[in-house]
């Protein structure tokens, strides 16, 4: 190795140290380098913003009946938050339905605080200051809660049970203009889209991987994204007709791949690419 | 109003470690919107941070600082319970100012 190479490659490697870098300085994977962003990013992760705005709009009286989420069951009692995302999806018998936790949301808004379900789900998905969506805060609050707790959503519940099926007959349906399934992109490892390694949700390690971190903090949209958003954009580039919020077709796949992290941390709000 | 910031200070020997995230769109002016209209610039300016009054930081930012910055630096000094104070003013003049308490 001619000299110069050799000095500057000792001083990427001593950089490296210095930065309290562990892995080899010229990594041969492109994942290997996102992991390295990822990892960078970790420590100041916004979702943090989101989480403190859906813990302020959880504990304040809102809607037309100027009701807050303390009456809010999401499975664990009216208003508890703590690991309840980790057994959600669930069956409510309230409701009637299974249902998953923006799902859940949007039957305490109009059921108990009196919102319309145009107005409520106005912004489901938020845009900027100016389009910010209720839903991706407060899930991002609730989720938060959960940090570390292990997934466990009922499958031995038949109603659930029976959406979790649901969920697995979907993810294997082939359909749209582009003849494709959920499996077409997700049933194998070693896929991506670009550069963005696909996690292989048929196995289970995938599916805990991928499930318990969403919500997740997306820094190319400068935006939180719910797990219902990550279905409708998967269902938009399989170019499926709009997957409707909080549809049984939403929540199936949901109670699907919800049920196959059982087992695994939670570990949201992540932050993604 | 904007939302508030969050703040993480902790005493590491003897200095002080500070963690902030931001709440702020960071327009960079050079953006279109769906209608082909230039966005305008809409971006921090000034950031500004005292600890118990005595100023540890001033910086002037720019449109290359990213959508909800993330700010970490360090300053020599500070102990458990003093108050960091950080204030940030855009280029709309709109400001903002939280404090923490050192832990």
């Amino acid at each position: 190795m001619p000299r110069t190479i050799r000095r500057i490659v000792a001083g990427i490697a001593a950089a490296a140290v210095f930065g309290g870098v562990v892995a080899t300085a010229l990594a041969d994977s492109t994942a290997d380098e996102i992991a390295k962003y990822r990892d960078a990013l970790q420590d100041g992760n916004p979702a943090e913003l989101w989480e403190a705005r859906g813990e302020d709009m959880w504990k304040t009286p809102r809607g037309p009946k100027h009701v807050s989420f303390a009456s809010c069951d999401l499975g664990l009692g009216a208003g508890v938050v703590k690991g309840a995302y980790a057994q959600l999806p669930r069956y409510f018998a309230d409701a009637g339905r299974v249902m998953d936790l923006e799902t859940r949301l949007l039957w305490c808004m109009t059921e108990q605080q009196g919102y319309t379900r145009a107005d409520a789900t106005k912004n489901v998905f938020g845009n900027g200051s100016a389009k910010r969506s209720d839903f991706e805060a407060l899930a991002a609050y609730v989720t938060s809660q959960s940090q570390g707790v292990k997934m466990n959503v009922p499958l031995d519940e038949p109603h659930v049970h029976e959406m979790y099926a649901l969920g697995e007959k979907m993810f294997f349906y082939r359909g749209g203009t582009h003849d494709f399934a959920c499996a077409t992109c997700h049933g194998e490892d070693g896929k991506r889209i670009r550069l963005q390694d696909l996690p292989n949700l048929t196995k289970v390690e995938g599916a805990q991987k991928a499930y318990t971190t969403w919500p997740a903090y997306r820094v190319s949209q400068g935006e939180l994204r719910t797990f219902q958003w990550r279905l409708n954009d998967c269902f938009r580039q399989q170019r499926f007709p709009e997957l409707v919020f909080g549809s049984d077709a939403s929540i199936a796949l949901t109670a699907y791949l919800a049920g196959r992290a059982n087992g695994a941390e939670f570990q949201g709000p992540a932050i993604k690419r | 109003m904007a939302d508030p910031m969050k703040i993480r200070a902790n005493a590491v020997g003897d200095s002080t470690e500070v963690k902030v995230l931001m709440s702020h769109e960071m327009e960079t002016g050079q953006r279109k919107d769906a209608q082909g209209k230039v966005i305008p610039a809409w971006f921090i300016q000034n950031v500004h941070v005292t600890h118990n009054d005595k100023v540890v930081l001033a910086a002037q930012w720019g449109t290359a600082v990213s959508k909800n910055p993330f700010m970490s630096f360090k300053f020599k000094g500070g102990a458990k319970g003093d108050k960091v104070k950080i204030t940030w003013v855009d280029n709309h003049n709109d400001t903002r100012t939280d404090e923490a308490t050192i832990a």
